[in-house]
């Protein structure tokens, strides 16, 4: 896809992301909103996968795995989109009997999901064992991980984060949506992160960084880590990115992580959101 | 059941050699420790398939998440460390990435209970019987001997869906036949009887066949089963047992809270209450010593069976 084509499909997610949580009154817009752009070129460009015959076990496709489960409204846009499921589903999100739980899980049957997450901190662990799964099986695609900052704080990451370079797997590449801020305030704040870039460099990761809403960027970032994928050397990328990007009022604060607009915040957002697939 | 002592031998072993055999049987499966390789007999399954061996190093919750990944992938991962860091340490990350997203992991928990011994309370778990059953779509087994861990970690591989094996470290008397294959689910018959109903599971198996010819000399004629199978549990083997004796004791080297004899008593309440006695621990931890000597100040051992024998058929 061209980079204004990532851009249109990016601009209807965020769309979806606002209405799914102004139509339950309930989810996590803000991080939705900032790693959209990472999940779209992921999801719309870089990633061999078939949407129409999803496999649990992936095999012989490249593999997702969200590992901050709660900006799940972003996921599930773009498995719609992409057309693993119907996107007219998007609007049974968080409601009794949907297969898009608050926190993404495999166990409602949704094709494109294939581990739970929420609980934070597991998703790196889990998306190693893909990785490996794949060495196991002779198949040479990737696995994808994307995690939040905040749950950097976690200690179940930083196993994860000595395991994958100590055993050299090379067939994932890590994303952290880096954007700042977690429930309670900023990161500098709440749990300084300090040298992010440092601290898993010194741990033997090969780090990038790159503007996590600048879709030229991510692109770049990415065809750069495939191509240096499967050569012993395990691989993240640091995407700074804004949290609530797109909609003027939820940029710059923490406090649409986990809050719901209401009717005239909603009819706001999406009056700065371009309509390009078709509203669900 | 004819019972034969073959040998004294350690359950770990069972799970060890059983481990071998299984992925011998099925290339799909691998093994995981988090450094405990020699404590848990993995070294076998590691030297016979090392390129399907992980070690992940003193992290358990990480070797959890790779677990559930290989799973995904299609692998049937054992994961090996002691019974405390494969329950009570790594709860949260069972229940969402194995239990709750429903993969087909393998935990294999060894040093279970008070006779891992001289390590102490830190190390002795009495909870995770508990712990474990209270997940959907678990299986728990606790198997009695040598020959019965190796057999269930053989039906572990098996079987589709998550699964819990708890086993131990000290050497005791191997004495189910080596040619039995494990059936989940199915309690194991060791004696007929008439007069009491004695539900044991791992070590306390043979504890409670020690007090058979006690309680025979006393003229009491005991029905002795085996539950290896915690979770999915045997209700109609529970049930018909009870209806024939009208009394139970359940022995376990366990927490009286959340172990086997609260199973037990949950289905007795709900189906056919009658007189229950439990031979567990009881709302305390552990302690230094050897297992002989825990077992004994824990009340665990043959005299506490066939004193709780005595004092339900009492209450009968």
């Amino acid at each position: 896809m061209t980079i204004n084509e990532l851009k249109d499909v990016a601009s209807q997610v965020r769309r979806d992301i606002i209405r799914m949580v102004h139509g339950c009154q309930s989810g996590h817009p803000g991080g939705s909103l900032g790693a959209t752009d990472i999940v779209t070129a992921l999801y719309f460009d870089q990633m061999q996968i078939d949407p129409k015959h999803f496999k649990m076990d992936g095999a012989g496709e490249d593999m997702f795995f969200l590992s901050n489960g709660h900006i799940s409204p972003m996921l599930y846009s773009i498995l719609a989109r992409r057309g693993y499921f119907p996107v007219a589903e998007l609007a049974t999100f968080r409601r009794l009997g949907t297969r898009l739980q608050g926190h993404p899980t495999p166990v409602e049957g949704l094709p494109g999901i294939r581990m739970a997450s929420g609980s934070l901190g597991q998703g790196l662990s889990v998306a190693i064992g893909a990785a490996q799964a794949k060495k196991l099986s002779g198949d040479n695609h990737l696995v994808f991980c994307l995690m939040g900052d905040g749950e950097q704080e976690e200690g179940q990451i930083w196993e994860a984060a000595m395991y994958a370079p100590a055993k050299n797997v090379d067939n994932l590449v890590a994303i952290i949506d880096y954007n700042k801020k977690q429930i309670d305030g900023s990161t500098d704040d709440v749990m300084s992160l300090g040298n992010l870039r440092a601290k898993y460099e010194a741990f033997g990761w090969k780090v990038y960084e790159c503007d996590g809403n600048d879709m030229q960027e991510i692109v770049d970032n990415l065809n750069e880590a495939r191509e240096n994928a499967h050569q012993g050397f395990a691989q993240i990328i640091l995407a700074h990115t804004e949290m609530g990007m797109g909609v003027d009022f939820m940029m710059g604060t923490h406090k649409w992580h986990g809050t719901p607009p209401n009717d005239e915040q909603a009819a706001s957002a999406l009056s700065q959101l371009k309509e390009t697939l078709g509203d669900y | 059941m004819k019972i034969e002592v073959q040998n004294f031998k350690d359950t770990r072993s069972g799970f060890g050699d059983g481990l071998l055999e299984a992925g011998k049987r099925n290339p799909k499966v691998v093994g995981l420790t988090a450094d405990l390789t020699g404590s848990l007999k993995m070294g076998d399954f590691a030297k016979e398939f090392p390129e399907r061996f992980f070690q992940v190093g003193i992290a358990e919750a990480n070797m959890i998440g790779i677990a559930a990944g290989l799973a995904n992938g299609g692998f049937i991962p054992f994961t090996g460390t002691f019974a405390n860091f494969s329950s009570a340490r790594i709860y949260d990350q069972i229940r969402m990435v194995v239990s709750y997203s429903n993969k087909n992991v393998k935990i294999a928990a060894s040093h279970a209970g008070v006779t891992l011994g001289e390590d102490g309370a830190t190390h002795q778990t009495l909870e995770d019987i508990g712990m474990m059953k209270m997940l959907p779509n678990m299986t728990v087994l606790v198997p009695c001997d040598y020959n019965q861990t190796k057999a269930a970690t053989i039906a572990a591989a098996e079987h589709n869906g998550p699964v819990y094996l708890r086993f131990g470290r000290p050497k005791v008397a191997n004495f189910t036949p080596a040619d039995e294959p494990f059936v989940i689910g199915k309690a194991q018959m060791i004696q007929e009887g008439k007069d009491v109903s004695i539900f044991a599971c791992g070590h306390l198996v043979w504890k409670a066949i020690e007090a058979l010819p006690i309680l025979k000399e006393m003229g009491i004629n005991a029905e002795l089963i085996n539950i290896h199978t915690i979770k999915p549990l045997d209700v109609e083997a529970v049930l018909k047992s009870v209806a024939k004796t009208g009394c139970v004791v359940t022995a376990e080297e366990h927490m009286r809270n959340g172990g086997l004899g609260d199973s037990i008593a949950q289905v007795l309440a709900l189906n056919n209450p009658r007189p229950l006695e439990m031979v567990a621990v009881n709302d305390v931890f552990g302690q230094s010593g050897t297992p002989d000597e825990l077992l004994k100040h824990y009340h665990l051992d043959t005299p506490d069976i066939v004193e709780a024998v005595k004092k339900v058929i009492a209450r009968k």
